[in-house]
């Protein structure tokens, strides 16, 4: 079989010729023509509630042209945050992650600034509380975008028999579905004398002391009503004063109304509490109310979310928010930021509140009134309060105003709740504030 | 010049090849090329991650700058850290000493059955280490779940005031080490098991003959034949429940306050929940040590009986 030679001289010429044609020629858009996008969302507890979330993203695929790959990560056994660890080591991974709380300041070098994008979301959608504020922007930068899914707050979820049997208090009333709260007597002290009177009914309240997060929350939410800090905004020491001591003191008269074992509850501890019928009050989002809507309904019927009581330094509420972070080893970066601006836009945000049952919370202030909140049943209205719609609480988190890298050991270890433990145990306050320091000197390090 | 030059090299060529053959016929070689497989596989899964944690446990917190043994010499100083230690001590002794004990005394009931019931025997008390761990934690936890406990639940009907399982120290740190002896004696069982199955018969009758009592036999026969298995399963339990992380962490979470943390569980909670990936690195490889040092007592034991011998 011969064989036909190539000149050099024709191979340059036929060269040239095919690439003046490729240059000229009219561009194709294929069907994914602006590259691919990987995300890893956080495995939604709700049933069907990634639903919404995946039909969202696939719209704006198929719109932009962009191959979408969706995993749903669940939090489950820590997975989702052995996934951001994995994949910040690794500088491979997921164009778009989710991370809880302080994830993205944990994370600041290593994620893309969108700060033209929350100017706009800001701009659409209303400002951001002040724990959104202080978890998603770092050194004057926006690092993620505060998500609708996942975000919530950790409010009271009464027994409104209970609460009315034995401490005489009328929840429905005090927050009424589509009216404004009668909340000026909810203070501490008022708490304070329900769970005495709750207790001694038989039926005491679920607020655990344990480590994990609903237990933090809700120390971290008490704190912040008595004005208690740790450590201030620049870092430095302040554990020992006057308003932790009374927060202390506050929670060693709590914890004798509460069931004995609460310094080992975790975060399935309270949802079981409450749904068993045990408990007249838990802090926790409408995931346990849900569960008590599918397996035990006579307790859902009975429960009504609102905001936390008022303390000297006002009405706090712990917000626990997640953000959707662009790496910055991600190909498509600006696809990235178009896919959150349109997951961000208060349609959307409505259809995942919608599909979560209204679990999910945007952190925007225009998106606090979606009908599903005030629809939702039994009893009807049982969840309108819980989106804060009245912005009667300060949405907080525990640990803050301390930077970042100290106030998420403060938090993951549980520090609040372990001071509390301790001195309800009988240590002697100032032995407790002492131990306090030194475990913050700690976390000092850099 | 090539025709002398050419009886040499082919010499040489043969030599070296006698040399190789003769390198290929050495049982060492044949026993480390057969190895190799496994040495890589262990460069790989444990030599380069161990090689990693101690890089990791040398950077500063933020993991930008390297800081050589100043983490170490930031844990030392954390009573957190001193806590962990005496917990992680009390938790691996005690279970492995409850393991042997409950271990040799089942083995011993075992071997007396006869043989014709004792696979069911064998099969059925193996049920709980061969169930994975997390799993039947699980079933623990149900069991003194510190609101539901079914334990709680029996007492109530006999009077007896509930149990707070898992919400004192005292008695968290006893049903971690409780779960952990009922997942692990069924290994001492079936190794002890395993160690009686080859004392000789004729020392037995040997020894009854001499009028030895059932003690004497175990005392004087079975326990000095078996040393060296004891040895090595107290050895090799001792190092897996060290690194303990299953049992705790589905059951206590640590808690109540810090009162159940072992080495593993605090250096996910300080490093990967925490943020501080140095300082868990340091934490977990702080075990190395002190099992390097349990590992040297009890093999030196062993080849001490083994030189006996």
């Amino acid at each position: 079989m011969g064989s036909k030679r190539v000149s050099r001289r024709r191979f340059v010429g036929g060269t040239a010729a095919l690439s003046s044609a490729l240059v000229a020629a009219p561009f194709v858009r294929g069907a994914y023509a602006a590259g691919k996008l990987s995300l890893g969302l956080w495995d939604h507890w709700v049933p069907n509630a990634n639903g919404a979330t995946e039909k969202l993203i696939h719209e704006w695929g198929e719109k932009e042209k962009v191959e979408v790959q969706i995993d749903f990560i669940t939090s489950q056994g820590n997975k989702l945050l052995l996934t951001t660890a994995a994949e910040a080591q690794a500088k491979s991974g997921h164009d778009i992650l989710a991370m809880n709380t302080f994830l993205p300041a944990r994370y600041a070098e290593q994620l893309v600034p969108v700060n033209a994008e929350m100017e706009k979301l800001v701009a659409d959608n209303g400002k951001v509380n002040a724990t959104v504020e202080y978890l998603g922007k770092v050194g004057g930068n926006w690092l993620a975008i505060p998500a609708t899914i996942g975000s919530q707050i950790k409010g009271p979820c009464s027994r409104i028999d209970y609460m009315k049997q034995y401490a005489g208090i009328d929840v429905q009333k005090m927050y009424p579905a589509g009216a404004e709260p009668q909340d000026k007597d909810w203070t501490l002290d008022t708490f304070l004398k329900a769970a005495e009177a709750c207790h001694k009914g038989g039926h005491p309240f679920g607020i655990g002391l344990g480590t994990t997060s609903d237990n933090v929350d809700t120390i971290g939410a008490i704190f912040h009503s008595f004005g208690a800090v740790l450590v201030d905004a620049k870092g430095e020491i302040v554990v020992k004063n006057d308003q932790v001591r009374q927060a202390l003191d506050w929670y060693k008269k709590l914890m004798a109304f509460l069931p004995p074992d609460v310094a080992a509850w975790d975060d399935a501890s309270n949802n079981k509490f409450l749904v068993s019928g045990q408990a007249s009050m838990i802090m926790n989002p409408p995931s346990a109310w849900a569960v008590a809507k599918r397996d035990a309904p006579q307790v859902a019927e009975q429960c009504w979310t609102h905001p936390f009581p008022a303390g000297p330094k006002g009405r706090f509420g712990p917000f626990l928010p997640f953000f959707w972070g662009t790496w910055n080893f991600s190909k498509n970066v600006p696809a990235a930021k178009s896919l959150l601006m349109y997951l961000s836009q208060a349609s959307s945000a409505e259809k995942m509140v919608v599909a979560s049952g209204g679990y999910d919370l945007p952190a925007f202030e225009k998106l606090t009134k979606f009908k599903v909140w005030a629809e939702a049943e039994p009893p009807k209205g049982t969840l309108f309060s819980y989106p804060d719609p009245y912005h009667t609480q300060t949405l907080s988190i525990a640990a803050a105003p301390a930077p970042h890298k100290i106030a998420e050991q403060i938090y993951n270890l549980g520090l609040q709740t372990q001071m509390a433990v301790r001195y309800f145990k009988g240590e002697a306050l100032e032995k407790t504030l002492d131990w306090a320091s030194g475990e913050l000197e700690g976390y000092m390090r850099n | 010049m090539a025709d002398i030059a050419a009886p040499n090299a082919t010499v040489l060529a043969a030599g070296s090849r006698s040399g190789l053959h003769k390198l290929m016929q050495r049982k060492s070689t044949i026993a480390f090329l057969m190895a190799l497989p496994l040495i890589l596989l262990i460069a790989i899964l444990v030599a380069y991650p161990a090689g990693y944690a101690v890089y990791l446990a040398m950077l500063n917190k933020s993991m930008s700058k390297f800081v050589g043994f100043g983490t170490f010499e930031f844990i030392l100083k954390r009573q957190a850290f001193w806590d962990v230690v005496y917990q992680s001590c009390l938790f691996a002794i005690s279970a492995v000493i409850f393991k042997a004990i409950i271990g040799f005394v089942v083995a011993h009931f075992v071997h007396n059955i006869p043989a014709k019931g004792q696979r069911k025997w064998r099969g059925m008390l193996l049920v709980p280490w061969v169930i994975p761990p997390a799993m039947s934690t699980l079933a623990w936890l149900w069991l003194f779940d510190p609101s539901y406990s079914a334990f709680n639940w029996i007492f109530a009907h006999f009077g007896i005031s509930a149990v707070p399982w898992l919400g004192e120290a005292g008695w968290a740190r006893f049903a971690v080490i409780l779960v952990n002896i009922w997942a692990g004696a069924p290994f001492f069982m079936i190794m002890y098991l395993a160690a009686l199955k080859s004392v000789p018969e004729q020392l037995h009758e040997a020894a009854a003959i001499d009028g030895a009592t059932w003690w004497q036999k175990i005392w004087y026969v079975n326990l000095p034949m078996m040393r060296n298995i004891i040895a090595i399963t107290a050895l090799f339990s001792l190092i897996v429940t060290f690194a303990n992380f299953d049992i705790v962490r589905v059951l206590t979470n640590g808690g109540p306050l810090t009162a159940t943390q072992i080495f593993a569980t605090w250096a996910f909670k300080v490093g990967i929940e925490s943020g501080d990936i140095p300082q868990g690195a340091a934490v977990s490889l702080f075990m190395a040590p002190i099992l390097a040092i349990a590992a040297a007592f009890i093999l030196r034991n062993i080849s001490k009986r083994g030189s006996e011998v």
